[in-house]
């Protein structure tokens, strides 16, 4: 039997260090691994899912320099010298604990595998569009899907959260004062 | 799924981005947000040798006022544009459009020049800048070259770049204070790719009357005139025309929806919304 010649390409691969929720993180990983992939299997950080690897189902969200990114779409190495946060960096953040607190309540999960996207881009409407009503909250869900609770315990929540601030606001002014 | 192995090269001007696109022929490509490519990536509809990061070209962050237009460097994003945090030349068009381009996540990535030349039928910036009558500005080996927006994609994710040139930017003339627009593009979902965009433009200063009609199997067809938006309002076998023109190719359902993006364009442009 005549021996099967396979032909492998060249791995290439890169030594960078990211900037991981305040930490540094040094790794190899070649240029075609994207940031969810050496997140997950280089950091250790599986809060990061993956759903479609195509941009469409925001379960990668994580925060880029302050701004929600998708994961899955980039090689790790772009995201060197910038600033990564995932969602295991919001334990003691403010507005994630109401998030966490409002999808309990409003029973906001069920499986869960879009809940880490959703809590990222939840974040990111409750401190960039303080005013949004139920309409442009289903409007910027859009790039999230859940295919466990229909969305409205989804938007609830976020809707709680927004009214608690909302309502909160000038009492923490008149501690301050 | 995971991308094929590509090497990958970042450099740091724009010669120097055209040098590796030229020693990497058609197997280098330039990326820049990478949020159309790193899909296709991840779906091996693309599989490069090389990638071109663009990330570090200062001059393709760049933005420059002028008093008739504005430069937006190729890498302008378009939460960029969303926000107002770039200046906006076509009396709220520009921001419009970039808010419902995909999703937040992706827009803070997603930029201008990578959005052209991606040339997906079904995006709006290859609608939009044709209708703003903007000029895409190009960098080959020895020089540059500037290509009317209307000309730049010439068909399904092909434009007039040949191999190693690269887009700088984009030139986008400044609209009057009493410019009129419209832009309607059918999508089932929020942010997804549109079935069918329709795009209107009137600027009384000038007289210029534009007409976009996009999401087609090819480049979006462009039509420019005095009176031609009042003219197809009035005249319903011209608008006909204007359809099977335009629309060849299509099956009934996405020419019944670009017939009533038509509708309701040119009825923005009599009642604005």
């Amino acid at each position: 039997m005549k021996a099967v010649n396979l032909e492998f390409p060249a791995v290439r691969e890169s030594r960078i260090t990211l900037d991981v929720n305040g930490r540094a993180c040094a790794m190899t990983v070649e240029p075609r691994t994207h940031l969810a992939d050496a997140l997950r299997e280089q950091c250790g950080l599986t809060a990061t899912h993956l759903g479609c690897e195509h941009g469409v189902c925001g379960a990668c969200t994580v925060e880029v320099d302050g701004a929600p990114q998708r994961a899955c779409l980039q090689s790790a190495i772009r995201f060197a010298g910038k600033r990564v946060r995932t969602l295991e960096d919001f334990d003691d953040d403010a507005v994630m604990a109401q998030l966490r607190d409002a999808f309990s309540a409003e029973h906001a999960l069920q499986c869960g595998y879009c809940t880490p996207g959703m809590l990222m881009t939840a974040r990111d409407i409750v401190l960039r569009l303080p005013q949004a009503d139920e309409v442009r909250i289903r409007e910027e869900l859009a790039g999230n899907l859940c295919r466990c609770t229909g969305y409205a315990g989804i938007v609830k929540a976020i809707r709680r959260v927004l009214n608690e601030r909302a309502v909160g606001a000038p009492t923490e002014n008149t501690h301050a004062a | 799924m995971k991308a094929v192995a590509y090497a990958f090269e970042a450099a740091a001007s724009v010669d120097a981005t055209t040098l590796a696109l030229r020693a990497g022929g058609w197997g280098a490509k330039p990326i820049a947000g990478g949020q159309s490519l790193g899909a296709m990536l991840n779906l091996r509809l693309a599989q490069p040798e090389t990638l071109v990061d663009l990330d570090g070209v200062a001059e393709l962050a760049t933005l420059r006022e002028a008093a008739d237009h504005v430069f937006f460097g190729a890498m302008t994003t378009h939460a960029s544009i969303e926000d107002g945090r770039v200046p906006d030349p076509s009396g709220g068009l520009m921001p419009f459009v970039a808010r419902s381009i995909a999703y937040r996540a992706v827009r803070n990535r997603g930029t201008l020049g990578g959005s052209l030349c991606h040339a997906d039928p079904a995006a709006d910036w290859v609608s939009t800048l044709p209708l703003l009558g903007a000029t895409v500005i190009v960098a080959g080996e020895h020089s540059r070259r500037e290509i009317a927006a209307a000309a730049f994609m010439t068909s399904a994710f092909e434009t007039q770049l040949a191999e190693g040139e690269l887009l700088v930017g984009v030139r986008v003339p400044r609209r009057s204070t009493d410019v009129r627009w419209s832009y309607r593009k059918f999508c089932r979902k929020t942010g997804e790719f549109s079935h069918a965009t329709v795009g209107a433009l009137a600027d009384p200063a000038d007289g210029t009357e534009r007409l976009v009609l996009g999401a087609l199997d090819g480049a979006p067809r462009i039509f420019e005139g005095a009176s031609l938006l009042r003219d197809l309002s009035a005249d319903a076998a011209r608008r006909q025309a204007l359809l099977d023109d335009a629309g060849q190719g299509l099956d009934d359902t996405r020419r019944a929806l670009l017939a009533e993006m038509l509708r309701l364009a040119l009825n923005d442009m009599e009642i604005p919304r």
